[in-house]
């Protein structure tokens, strides 16, 4: 497992925390039932504190991706295919708002953004 | 959760004039909380009046729940300006506070000073401000309080000290029933490792917050007059005019951001939000 936490970026830090074990649930480095380490044990290791890490695990537990069992600490729960698609469609809506700022801020046409999605797509599909 | 501190409408006053409180102030355990807030504002008072070094004018202390401070065991000080007698060395240091407290770990402390690289049949006289304060964390620690109160224990020291010095409180807190009160100006310290930021501001708190929500919600908006003037007065709350632009102390910046397009929105530190709130003026 690792960490890596910038302390310039805009993106807060329990954000940070908890997209790094999002992405390695996701990408299996972090296995289902593998345990993680408690909170006082990371913030001590990261040098963060406590609170931060609370949220984050909060975070986590609420969304599913890891089960907190009482008096044994951390794991990630079981993996959950519906979990991860939600995943990948907020991060899809997230750019495509870019996306959607960017023309309307250039004035962009809708039909000319839906002719380049349609024409990157088409190539994407090719390959 | 139990409050480690506890205070109600705590009130100081001194003859010159300076007035201290009213403070309520909560600190639950298993956090670290961070003090600040400039030199006079009241910090070291607030401490020594927690610790009824200094008696109160009114108000009410409760430490664990309890309002007198029953068993000084469970507190390790360390006060900006107390410390030993300069002729003895560490080792002596241990044998008088192994007959203060009864759960003084002499193995510990010993292991401390290794760690901190202090000799321990020196005398204190010799030592550098920053071997004294470490001389003076270990001694806090070393007869296991479940709460540590701590004037500036970070000044004086170096960097790489400072990171250590900062570890042993994250690892003192591996006990959630552990807490951690502390005053500081180098509040990068505190950015890192502090649950909660309480400010004291000529006497008062002006701002008790979880830290990342601080450092996460709160911004500095940077602007000249034009943008300024634009500006609701209800989304300023502190400001500072210089020379080539003006400062803007703004909460909820992502809201901000929305509402005032194209407008530049720094991070914040403590630092910035201490000589904002400081030096700048109040708009709300």
């Amino acid at each position: 497992m690792h960490l890596i936490i910038s302390n310039n970026s805009n993106v807060p830090i329990y954000e940070q925390i908890k997209n790094a074990f999002i992405n390695q649930i996701i990408s299996g480095e972090l296995v289902e039932d593998e345990p993680i380490p408690s909170i006082r044990n990371l913030a001590q290791d990261i040098k963060i504190s406590i609170m931060t890490i609370k949220k984050a695990y909060d975070e986590l537990e609420e969304e599913g991706y890891i089960v907190t069992k009482q008096g044994k600490g951390s794991y990630v729960a079981s993996k959950n295919t519906e979990l991860v698609q939600e995943k990948a469609r907020k991060d899809i809506e997230k750019h495509l708002n870019d996306v959607i700022d960017i023309s309307l801020k250039f004035k962009i046409d809708k039909r000319d953004i839906l002719d380049l999605f349609e024409y990157l797509y088409g190539s994407e599909d090719k390959t | 959760m139990k409050n480690a501190i506890e205070t109600k409408n705590l009130i100081k006053k001194y003859d010159d004039s300076f007035e201290l409180g009213p403070i309520n102030l909560k600190i639950p355990q298993g956090m670290i909380v961070g003090l600040i807030g400039e030199n006079g504002a009241g910090k070291t008072t607030l401490i020594k009046t927690i610790l009824s070094i200094i008696n109160a004018t009114s108000g009410e202390v409760s430490l664990f729940g309890h309002s007198s401070l029953k068993d000084l065991e469970d507190i390790g000080i360390v006060l900006d300006d107390a410390f030993f007698p300069e002729i003895l060395n560490p080792k002596e240091v241990n044998s008088t506070m192994k007959d203060i407290y009864t759960s003084w770990d002499s193995d510990l402390f010993f292991k401390y000073l290794d760690d901190f690289h202090i000799d321990k049949n020196k005398q204190i006289r010799t030592f550098s401000k920053g071997m004294r304060k470490k001389l003076e964390i270990a001694t806090a620690l070393s007869h296991h309080p479940k709460l540590l109160i701590l004037d500036e224990p970070t000044s004086g020291l170096d960097p790489v000290v400072r990171d250590e010095v900062l570890e042993l409180f994250l690892n003192f807190l591996q006990d959630e029933e552990h807490t951690i009160l502390l005053s500081t100006h180098i509040t990068s310290d505190l950015e890192h490792v502090a649950d909660r930021i309480v400010f004291i501001k000529n006497g008062k708190v002006a701002l008790e917050k979880d830290k990342d929500e601080l450092l996460d919600n709160y911004g500095i908006l940077k602007c000249d007059e034009e943008f300024f003037k634009k500006m609701e007065p209800s989304d300023i709350l502190f400001y500072k005019k210089e020379k080539y632009d003006i400062k803007v102390l703004v909460e909820d910046k992502k809201r901000i951001s929305k509402k005032y397009k194209e407008s530049i929105i720094d991070k914040i530190t403590l630092e910035d939000l201490m000589i904002l709130m400081i030096k700048g003026e109040e708009k709300r």
